[in-house]
């Protein structure tokens, strides 16, 4: 009893601790963003002509943009064939090349972001570069950003086929159903709720990746026109130009981590909004 | 490679504000002994770092810490006294006035393009057209028939101003193809883009071009873009390498900056592909 007590104090405390390190992270982002905002307002934020912070120039439209579409890319990228991966590892693999399976995906995600970053400056941007320009573009950036989630896809959806009730699969492997049915039928709509989050994790994950991101997404601030156009995400801007900014550029750039915090919520909100709705 | 390291390093730094302890000079006896903090410009950065190893092996009570993250944030942690030299590789701005600039080296930059580029040499009319748009393939300058790709720097560089105020070009009017932040970044894009023009350090691209980089660097109004013609003063586009102090700072901090200016550090400053600066030419003022 004394222990269950004890037990409900920790817990609480520690689950205070992780819940106040996001509100007070926001709360800094807002102090260091307010000189900025009280003096530009919100809206020159969007209706600016371009990102020329020095000449007074604050649109961070076409930064939002590409930070959406680099995002949304990775896990269109990222999605396939991690779910692909734990239904091989879980159904199709024989054991021991599961396992290394398994480890492989592992150390893929263990690749730190710099050299994946390295890699893509190095191997990737020149084959992209035959397709014109620099090879420094949205498409280069996406590609290698959908590299770095796929682990956490994949890991995750494997762990969510993994705990499913055994009796469900011998149950419709009783019933007379094939594998690829029963993978169609049972284990992916079993294993629903567990992929999702694999998937939401990995969309966080990519919103917040920089350092790669920054080595080959061309970062140019203009509305992306296609995949192959250069473009900077938020969390780019604020590293490549956080260094050597003074005073009111600084207080500009973290509105930018703001924007981004903004957009994370929002998309955070409603993806788990419409899982509420579904379960 | 170690500068993407480092850059990943100075984020992290800058989320750990507060990280840096403050000096204490013990003036009683005549040997020195403290802890100076030096932050500032990726450019000064590695050489104050070496020259602090030679100072610390002379001064065995003294702890030098060099950390990064540009000429803007030497100067805003002199002002705040979070550190006690700034490094600025640019001269200091008319509203920097507080601070003393002292010189320890010189640095020019210069325009990069790829080593398989025919082109021999653009005049500054050129380089303006070709920044600005106006000039879109190398045939309009006298090169092969191929797209320029034009790499750029993140606002608020050192190097991208000195680039612009040589030019006289206003930021807003550069159309490019490829924004970088540091010299490698720049150098690794003009690497591996044939059409590609960019502008670096001269040193970090001397030193890149001997191991075997595919880049060729331009001269500039008919100067060899090398660092012997940046340290004659011949090379037209050249900055100066700065540490930035507030006053009155300590008795280490002179004592420091004094070591940097000698004639015993001219063998670091060479290693760095800078150009050493003889004491008493402080043009920086």
């Amino acid at each position: 009893m004394r222990s269950d007590r004890s037990l409900t104090i920790v817990t609480r405390t520690l689950a205070a601790i992780s819940a106040a390190i996001v509100l007070l992270i926001i709360g800094f982002l807002l102090r260091e963003a307010a000189p900025a905002l009280r003096q530009l307002g919100l809206s020159r934020f969007f209706t600016d002509e371009s990102w020329h912070p020095l000449s007074s120039q604050f649109n961070l439209t076409p930064m939002i943009v590409a930070t959406l579409v680099t995002s949304a890319g990775a896990i269109l990228i990222a999605a396939p064939l991690g779910i692909a991966s734990a239904v091989f590892v879980n159904f199709y693999a024989p054991h021991r090349l599961a396992v290394w399976h398994r480890r492989l995906i592992e150390l893929l995600a263990g690749i730190p972001s710099v050299v994946f970053g390295l890699w893509g400056l190095m191997v990737l941007a020149p084959i992209v570069a035959t397709f014109g320009g620099s090879g420094q573009n949205l498409f280069t950036a996406t590609i290698v950003l959908g590299l770095m989630v796929l682990p956490t896809v994949a890991l995750l959806s494997d762990a969510a086929i993994a705990a499913l009730p055994r009796p469900w699969i011998q149950g419709a492997a009783a019933l007379g159903m094939g594998r690829s049915a029963i993978i169609g039928w049972v284990v992916l709509p079993g294993a629903r709720r567990g992929i999702g989050s694999g998937i939401m994790l990995a969309l966080t994950r990519a919103f917040g990746e920089t350092m790669a991101v920054l080595m080959l997404a061309g970062n140019i601030v203009e509305m992306p026109s296609s995949l192959l156009s250069p473009g900077r995400t938020l969390n780019a801007n604020i590293a490549l130009e956080l260094g050597y900014a003074t005073a009111g550029h600084r207080s500009v750039l973290f509105v930018s981590g703001l924007m981004l915090m903004l957009v994370v919520s929002c998309i955070v909100l409603l993806i788990s909004h419409r899982r509420g709705h579904q379960a | 490679m170690k500068y993407f390291l480092s850059m990943s390093f100075v984020l992290l730094c800058l989320t750990l504000a507060g990280c840096t302890s403050s000096p204490s000079t013990n003036s009683n006896s005549n040997e020195l002994s403290g802890q100076l903090t030096l932050t500032g410009s990726s450019t000064v950065a590695p050489l104050a770092a070496e020259i602090a190893k030679r100072f610390e092996r002379q001064h065995s009570k003294v702890r030098i810490d060099v950390q990064t993250g540009g000429s803007g944030k030497g100067i805003a942690d002199v002002r705040r006294g979070v550190a006690d030299i700034g490094m600025a590789s640019r001269r200091l701005a008319s509203d920097e006035t507080d601070l003393t600039a002292h010189q320890i080296a010189a640095d020019g930059v210069g325009l990069i393009v790829h080593q398989s580029n025919s082109i021999a040499e653009l005049s500054p009319d050129q380089i303006i057209a070709i920044y600005t748009d106006k000039s879109n393939n190398w045939q309009d300058v006298g090169g092969d028939d191929k797209k320029i790709t034009v790499v750029h720097k993140a606002e608020g560089r050192a190097t991208l101003e000195v680039f612009l105020k040589h030019f006289g070009i206003d930021n807003p009017s550069v159309k490019s193809d490829v924004i970088v932040g540091e010299n490698e970044h720049a150098i690794k894009t003009v690497a591996g883009t044939e059409g590609a023009i960019g502008y670096v350090s001269i040193g970090t691209a001397e030193a890149d071009i001997e191991s075997g980089v595919p880049i060729r660097l331009l001269p500039l109004d008919g100067v060899e873009a090398k660092t012997v013609n940046v340290a004659s003063g011949a090379f037209p586009m050249s900055r100066p390498l700065n540490l930035v102090t507030a006053d009155p700072s300590s008795q280490l901090a002179m004592e420091f900056i004094q070591f940097c200016q000698s004639a015993d550090v001219h063998d670091l400053v060479k290693s760095q592909y800078f150009v050493p600066i003889t004491k008493g030419s402080d043009i920086a003022k």
